[in-house]
């Protein structure tokens, strides 16, 4: 692998760049692999990644239907935070925000990550309490957020319209070092040093089947043949329910689609990210300039990556209020991803009824803040059977009750 | 837009009058069940990418509830009927089969 550097650049500029080489590999998949991971997105591709640099794994494939990171994680607004309510939530989300920190460094790629800040509005009484008590919970966590007045936020969001006729705002919760980061750059920053390690990644090559003898899985059929594991990682979020029947087990999923859309680019106007979830939108400016729009999702079972126009209409709506100056914003794309949502808003990091068999998903609305941590902790599961930041998100979860209820942090998208 | 026949007032329906209900045909156990049929009643889900059977509420319409068959891959529906229905009627499973040949739901195909 050839390292990104500002001396590279130079001295690639003085020989009309033909010394850059492929970011990653385009292989034919072999005969058989340690550990095959289904799905190459974000979560999938973190896994691979942390099994060869904390486990020195690499005799690993990623079998990916469509292109690496086309799926969620090329589709989402990038919102990164880790002010959860739960213990179990706050460490996972944290140690992943935490990586984000680093993420650039550690992979050799600029993955534009940019801790501005988010804010979620308190727009009632009842987000106000539950709000402070996130912030107290949040400081046992040690996790850094904080409750603040509404004139702070008019101070930190000036475009912020806080004494609207319907819901205006009391308040929120701070989150200084939660922000945004480059999500393709994501996938392709874990997919070349994932082949860099020696890891295939195949594109193009959809898992059909798995196969198993007594109870022990041995591998997998897929469009391009089949292809033999000792361990086999399902880490396909909208799919997952799927791709978990294909092994004969069943998931307390539901997917369904959530869309998002960006505006023509204009001037920096705000430079946070804005979540408000009681009138269902939150809002960011990229780098570009366009402002990046999300809401809710979609109320039925859903495989399209598309939804439905009135929840658009829904969302912008909502934002028109808050923000009166974007009421004259053109709208540039608009699209939809499936999520994968679970009982109680938490993702599901477990193994299954098939030894062998490790699933990562669940992660539903919010998952790309999670991609490193849930990375990180995956690997561990799959290397060593158990992972104290995953213990928690067994599946066996709903039917002993112990759920990790985060259904009031994610009353909206994020 | 996905449009629903409402079964109870004989009217096509636009999503935007509806709300979507889940899963139909859910066995309920309660009390004196066992831990794994009142999960499985709660929270685990067929999902399927294909052949879903669900329930509708007419919330502002006539208040009530009917079930729909649908497909999740196209948003295709093959039907509506009253909520009043242990099992898909055999019309609309007949119909589904000519169009989905293979489907399975549960024990049904
Ligand atoms: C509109 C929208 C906005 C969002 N906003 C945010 C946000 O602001 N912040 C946040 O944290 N999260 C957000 N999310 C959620 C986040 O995008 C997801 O939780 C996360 O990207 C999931 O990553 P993943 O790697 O698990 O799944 P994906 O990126 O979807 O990857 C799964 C991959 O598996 C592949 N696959 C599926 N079936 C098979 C098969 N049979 N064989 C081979 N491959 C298969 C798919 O093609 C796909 O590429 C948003 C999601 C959407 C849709
Ligand atoms: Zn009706």
């Amino acid at each position: 692998m050839k390292r990104y550097s500002a001396f590279a650049i130079a001295k690639e500029a003085l020989r009309q760049h033909v010394g850059w080489t492929r970011a990653w590999g385009n292989p034919e998949p072999k005969k058989r692999y340690d550990v095959i991971i289904i799905g190459a997105g974000g979560h999938g591709l973190a896994t691979a990644y942390f099994l060869g640099k904390n486990f020195g794994i690499t005799n690993v494939a990623v079998l990916e239907k469509g292109w690496l990171g086309g799926g969620n994680t090329g589709r989402n607004t990038t919102i990164i935070r880790s002010n959860y309510l739960q213990d179990p939530s706050a460490a996972i989300y944290e140690k992943s925000r935490s990586l984000y920190e680093t993420m650039s460094q550690d992979l050799n790629y600029n993955v534009m990550f940019s801790p501005r800040g988010v804010l979620m509005l308190a727009q009632t009484q009842h987000e106000i309490r539950g709000y402070k008590r996130t912030a107290h919970a949040n400081a046992l966590q040690g996790v850094e957020t904080r409750w603040i007045e509404p004139a702070e936020v008019k101070e930190i969001c000036p475009i912020m319209n806080i004494d609207g006729p319907r819901y205006p705002v009391l308040g929120g919760l701070w989150q200084a070092r939660g922000g945004t980061a480059r999500h393709d750059a994501v996938a392709w920053g874990y997919a070349r040093a994932c082949s860099d390690m020696g890891m295939d990644i195949i594109q193009q090559c959809e898992v059909t089947g798995v196969t198993t003898s007594a109870g022990n899985v041995t591998g997998v059929n897929t469009t391009r043949g089949d292809i033999a594991c000792d361990k086999l990682g399902m880490v396909v979020a909208g799919h997952a329910s799927h791709v978990a029947n294909m092994a004969g087990f069943q998931l307390p999923i539901e997917s369904v689609a959530l869309q998002a859309l960006v505006s023509e680019p204009i001037k920096p106007c705000m430079d946070i990210v804005v979540m408000a979830n009681t009138v269902h939108g939150y809002m960011s400016q990229s780098d570009k300039g366009e402002m990046v729009i999300g809401g809710g999702t979609d109320g039925y079972n859903n495989y399209t990556q598309r939804g439905s126009f009135h929840h658009i209409e829904e969302t912008v709506r909502a934002l028109v209020e808050t923000f009166p100056m974007i009421a004259r914003l053109k709208m540039l794309r608009q699209w939809g991803g499936i999520v994968d949502v679970t009982g109680d808003r938490s993702p599901i990091l477990s193994k299954t009824p098939v030894e062998g068999v490790f699933v990562n998903c669940g992660w539903g609305t919010g998952g790309f803040k999670a991609i490193p941590g849930s990375g990180w902790a995956m690997a561990e599961l799959m290397a060593k059977g158990h992972s104290p930041l995953t213990e928690e998100f067994d599946m066996n979860r709903f039917g002993r009750g112990k759920f990790i209820d985060e259904s009031v942090a994610a009353g909206v998208a994020h | 837009m996905l449009t629903l026949y409402c079964p109870c007032c004989g009217e096509d329906v636009d999503e935007t009058d509806l709300h979507a209900g889940g899963e139909a045909h859910l066995k309920r156990f309660g009390p004196g069940s066992s831990d794994e049929e009142f999960e499985g009643y709660l929270f685990m889900r067929e999902n399927p990418k294909g052949v879903h059977f669900e329930r509708w509420h007419h919330t502002y319409g006539c208040g009530k509830w009917f079930l729909a068959a649908r497909c999740t891959q196209t948003l295709e529906v093959f039907g509506t009927y009253p909520a009043q229905t242990l099992e898909p009627p055999k019309d609309i499973r007949d119909k589904i089969t000519k169009k989905r040949p293979g489907w399975t739901w549960g024990a049904l195909s």
